[in-house]
């Protein structure tokens, strides 16, 4: 088994190692080591502010780590053109919006921006990958809606079908079930488990993690405290130490999976 | 509504061509679209014209040149405004708007009026550093304040009134009644001194512009749901910023020393043509910039003849037109929030 905390002995995927992160003299990230194994879905939990966010858009190459490296096959990602990195990872961010009148479709084929070259038509595997990433997230009958008249919901799933169009092995979404109901919750994660890649997935909900997640990791104040299978991984104790919060847990959830109950906070 | 892109093209540019050939007949002269294919030809040594030596300089000096030239400032200014409110992800976004055409404006007049440079600096180059210096300026101050898409409106707004202000400054102790009166050129924005010389020249930097933007086409539309959903799709943001910015300022700069500063084109049209095109900027970019010319070919006829024989600055009549669709494209953007 893979350790998702622990250290992978191949350089295979995406892989962060030790990284840190300083921004105006403080430490937000501070010698995290992940490296999810292929296929697996991997939840990065924790408070706000514990660095959650910070650790999504290090793996995406967004921002770079002040200390340790993130490596894509054995390659740091600083070493690697932005346009490699964008076929390889995609990322989904916590809400996006625009001002331009987009429809579904439109925002779908803007996956295919790392593969196309510019004065190029479009190509026979531009529009599969888009046809493809539109019927695997039953967007297909919608393609020529308009992106301000959908909701919430369907706008996270327009998002994944987009990043699905790119094609990548590596998908990273930042807390992508903000602002969603319980239905387009459920929903969207099992989307996105269901789907043939590695995925890191920032979550606020630990009953989420513990229900779609193979492995965790929770950070506190920019250090990974603990990581695992959430049955390991998700015990009253830790929810005590890293949230300050009295919690039961039970195993009574499908595949023994751990169930939080909160009952209140600490002090 | 879409209409497919090459259809669209070849319409624009017959449009364009018939706006041209059309816009030349009309003024006092009275000039037939037969006369002004056979001046073109005999000028481009095919057969002979039969014309006065007279209609012909009309055609060839006068009118041709200056319908050109409105159509290159018309398409530049229109292809700036259509990068601009994309890289910033403004829809009010324009050269105008972002104080560069006053940049350039005030780094003319200082040419001009205070003869810097002794000669050896031209009215273009001034303009273009005026148009980089603005810019610059907006950039430095909309990321001091946070770079969200209103502080970029509010830098250039300040920017604007700041380089106005110089603009004026420098008019008022240094110049002449006669220069005066020729630096009302620039703050307005006219075609009426329009020379083959600018119209080659903008041209020339419009084509280049054209193909630079072209080729970044599919890099713009990446940037509808922001800087960082740009880079997460493989562009090189600041690369693509610095590229873009440059050569929309250079292309504000040429347009703005050869007919001032002409305003909401760049604000409108691209609004206009987005409707046609979708936002698609491998369609959008021609087709923003057909528009543009034809406007303009057609907004220039009306300020040389609506109060012949006066004539309005073709500013005037940009901005009388150009205040209400600001007040739509307001009013849209409000509806899509």
């Amino acid at each position: 088994m893979s350790g998702a905390a622990g250290a992978a002995v191949s350089g295979a995927g995406l892989r962060a190692d030790r990284v840190g992160r300083r921004a105006d003299g403080r430490l937000i990230l501070d010698g995290v080591v992940l490296a999810p194994g292929t296929g697996s879905t991997v939840g990065v939990l924790g408070p706000n502010g514990s660095g959650k966010s910070t650790l999504l858009r290090l793996l995406a190459g967004l921002l770079t780590p002040t200390a340790g490296v993130v490596t894509l096959d054995g390659t740091p990602l600083g070493d690697l053109p932005r346009r490699t990195v964008a076929r390889r990872l995609a990322v989904v961010e916590q809400q996006a919006d625009t001002q331009v009148e987009l429809t579904v479709v439109d925002v779908v084929r803007l996956g295919r921006v790392p593969h196309r070259r510019a004065w190029t038509p479009t190509s026979a595997d531009d529009e599969r990958a888009v046809h493809d990433a539109l019927q695997r997230t039953g967007l297909a009958d919608r393609a020529d809606q308009p992106w301000h008249t959908l909701s919430g919901g369907e706008r996270q799933r327009v998002q994944i079908a987009r990043a699905l169009a790119q094609e990548p092995r590596e998908l990273l979404l930042d807390e992508p079930t903000n602002h969603l109901d319980i239905h387009h919750q459920l929903d969207l994660l099992a989307l996105v488990t269901g789907l043939p890649v590695t995925t890191v997935v920032a979550l606020h909900d630990l009953n989420l993690a513990a229900m779609y997640c193979d492995e965790v990791v929770v950070l506190s104040a920019g250090r990974v405290v603990a990581g695992g299978p959430p049955g390991d991984v998700l015990t009253e104790e830790l929810i005590a130490e890293v949230y300050g919060v009295r919690a039961a847990v039970s195993r009574d959830g499908p595949e023994q999976r751990p169930h939080v109950r909160f009952l209140g906070t600490l002090g | 509504m879409t209409v497919r892109g090459p259809a669209l093209g070849v319409a624009g540019a017959l449009l364009l061509v018939v706006s041209l050939a059309l816009a030349i007949t009309v003024g006092p002269a009275d000039i037939r679209v037969a006369d002004v294919w056979s001046v073109v030809a005999a000028h481009l040594g095919l057969g002979s014209a039969d014309l006065t030596p007279i209609r012909d300089g009309i055609v060839w000096q006068l009118r041709l040149p200056r319908t050109l030239l409105a159509a290159v400032c018309g398409a530049g200014l229109a292809v700036c405004g259509a990068v601009m409110q994309s890289l910033l992800r403004n829809p009010l976004a324009d050269p105008f708007v972002l104080g560069v055409s006053s940049g350039a404006s005030t780094g003319a007049v200082v040419v001009v009026v205070l003869g810097v440079g002794g000669g050896a600096v031209s009215v273009s180059a001034g303009a273009f550093l005026g148009a980089l210096v603005s810019f610059a300026l907006v950039l430095l101050l909309s990321h001091t304040l946070g770079g969200t898409t209103d502080r970029v409106v509010l830098a250039g707004v300040a920017a604007m009134q700041l380089f106005s202000a110089l603009t004026s400054f420098v008019v008022m102790t240094a110049a002449d009644a006669e220069t005066t009166r020729g630096v009302l050129f620039w703050l307005l924005g006219s075609l009426g001194g329009a020379g083959w010389t600018d119209v080659w020249l903008c041209l020339a930097v419009l084509a280049v512009t054209l193909v630079v933007c072209l080729s970044y086409a599919r890099t713009l539309d990446a940037f509808a749901f922001g800087q960082d959903a740009a880079a997460a799709l493989g562009v090189s943001v600041a690369r693509t910023r610095l590229v873009l910015l440059c050569v929309t300022a250079l292309l504000t700069a040429a347009l703005v020393s050869s007919a001032g500063a002409i305003g909401f084109v760049g604000l409108v049209l691209p609004h206009a043509a987005r409707a046609l095109t979708g936002p698609g900027h491998v369609r959008l970019l021609p087709v923003t910039a057909l528009a543009g010319a034809v406007f303009l070919v057609w907004v220039d006829t009306l300020a040389r003849t609506v109060l012949d024989p006066q004539e309005v600055p073709v500013g005037v009549v940009t901005s009388l037109i150009g205040v209400p669709a600001f007040v739509v494209v307001l009013y849209r953007t409000r509806r899509v929030r």
